[in-house]
């Protein structure tokens, strides 16, 4: 037994255990949210390794592709997204894993616009919109964290004994609003849906196909991991309760996409630097003065 | 591999001039009440993202283009369901002037879903049938074109002419034909009456 938490403390073997095992746990957490999702509208739903068995699909069709660079993209996206996981997993400095996970959108984007589709260029410029939204949020959490563990370090977060929550509460449902538009839940789903036939059919990811649209839903998986472990670091003196508190979220987000309309790019951007902000910028300002 | 194709087939919809019967018939089936998305299926609006193309409505000259270049861009292994009695033969448009009557005659169709509409359940018959073909199709064995469910019906063929009605025509066409005569005459007439 000891042995093996030695093996598994040795970061190379941890940071491969981590690449490993994070896309099947995204997977679960995809199908626990198509589930929930069919549950919801009174059906059954798909089976639990549908993500699994969509991805191996995607890998037997034949590839087809439009020009290099887009498979550099798909690639790059995937690759990024990995490394973000891996950095987040291993405690390194949080500014570094927002830059990398940003970069690794930027490359969803550049693929979207290296295409001459005009819905393919529509959600690429819609999820640069998100990035505006998405990003001041996430880096007033940070700065936060630092007036919190005064360090900008990952493994700061666990230097406290009290959990995240108790302290940054407003945080959390700015964050919550955040990971909405990064998981591309309605109202917020702008630069591209899971649902069909809607007014830019697939957005930034209309030309990929096959094997590459596997790569990105592969990143999809890690994002989705991602930000549960993200949330559940809000509550990290205590597993269960961790976990709790990010199904919450989780089952929140669900709600959400089943409950709203799609709105429209500008009403996103007025919302979220509006309302999440200055719910985030409040948090850091209370963290300033206490 | 092949377990995975026969649970995720993702279907792309389109409407060959279609009346929507079988449209709004085949949308009921991701209702709760028949969830196709209990097979895995997803109903996809990109061809690029699809294994499986649901044809409705009688095939026309306008839009065969149309379909031709949504099928070319499905990759392949991909399968072709007609959905209804439209696609299979043109249906009750099959005497229409515009119409082709028939899928086959522009893409190779895989599976016909016979009825008028179909019903959800048997629409849903037909996309499992497509996935067999579908998992046949990535092994890379011949599959064989089906056997159209319906014979192609056309209407009624115009009745005999009467012989009044032959000598009808023959007496207008001599009567074009004397016009036609005198006109000629008249023309070559014209350049005399010019020169006197």
């Amino acid at each position: 037994m000891e042995s093996l938490q030695k093996i598994i403390s040795n970061p190379w073997v941890y940071a491969a255990l981590v690449v490993v095992l994070t896309p099947f746990a995204g997977a679960l957490l995809t199908s626990i949210d198509r589930k929930l999702t069919a549950r919801m509208q009174g059906r059954i739903g798909p089976s639990w390794f549908q993500p699994l068995y969509d991805v191996a699909k995607l890998f037997s069709k034949n590839p087809m592709a439009l020009h290099r660079p887009q498979l550099i993209y798909a690639t790059l996206h995937l690759v990024f997204m990995v490394v973000a996981v891996v950095l987040l997993a291993l405690g390194c400095d949080l500014l570094m894993v927002l830059f990398v996970q940003a970069f690794s959108m930027i490359c969803l984007v550049l693929g979207g616009m290296s295409v001459r589709s005009p819905y393919s260029w529509i959600g690429s410029q819609r999820k640069i919109m998100q990035m505006l939204g998405v990003e001041p949020v996430f880096l007033v959490m940070i700065l936060a964290l630092y007036l919190r563990n005064g360090s900008f370090l990952g493994s700061g977060l666990f230097s406290k004994a009290e959990p995240l929550l108790l302290s940054m509460p407003l945080m959390f449902l700015a964050f919550l609003c955040a990971i909405a538009i990064e998981m591309e839940k309605s109202p917020f789903d702008l630069s591209s849906s899971h649902h069909a036939h809607q007014e830019i059919v697939k957005g930034v990811t209309l030309e990929y196909s096959g094997p590459f649209l596997g790569l990105i839903e592969i990143a999809h998986f890690y994002e989705f991991a991602f930000f549960f472990g993200l949330m559940m670091a809000f509550w990290h003196t205590n597993i269960i309760i961790g976990l709790i508190v990010a199904f919450a979220g989780l089952v929140f987000m669900t709600v959400l996409d089943n409950s709203f309309a799609r709105l429209t790019p500008n009403w996103m951007l007025r919302f979220m630097w509006t309302v999440p902000l200055s719910m985030a910028l409040a948090n850091l300002i209370w963290l300033w003065v206490k | 591999m092949s377990k995975a194709i026969k649970k995720s087939p993702w279907v792309v919809h389109f409407n060959c001039n279609s009346c929507n019967g079988c449209d709004i018939e085949f949308l009921a089936c991701l209702t709760p009440t028949y969830d196709v998305e209990r097979f895995g299926v997803l109903h996809v609006g990109n061809p690029k993202h699809a294994d499986v193309l649901v044809v409705t409505g009688s095939v026309n000259n306008r839009n065969k283009h149309v379909l031709k270049n949504v099928y070319d861009q499905m990759p392949e292994p991909k399968v072709v369901v007609a959905m209804g009695a439209c696609p299979a033969t043109g249906g009750i448009f099959a005497d229409c002037y515009n119409v082709i009557g028939g899928v086959n005659k522009v893409i190779p169709v895989d599976v016909h879903v016979p009825g008028c509409p179909p019903k959800p359940e048997a629409m849903m018959d037909g996309i499992i049938e497509a996935v067999g073909i579908l998992e046949k199709k990535r092994k890379g064995e011949t599959v064989d074109a089906p056997v159209l469910p319906v014979k192609v019906v056309k209407g009624p063929e115009a009745p005999p002419m009467t012989p009044e009605m032959q000598a009808k025509i023959a007496a207008a066409k001599a009567a074009a034909a004397a016009k036609a005569a005198a006109a000629k005459a008249a023309a070559e007439n014209q350049p005399e009456a010019k020169a006197e």
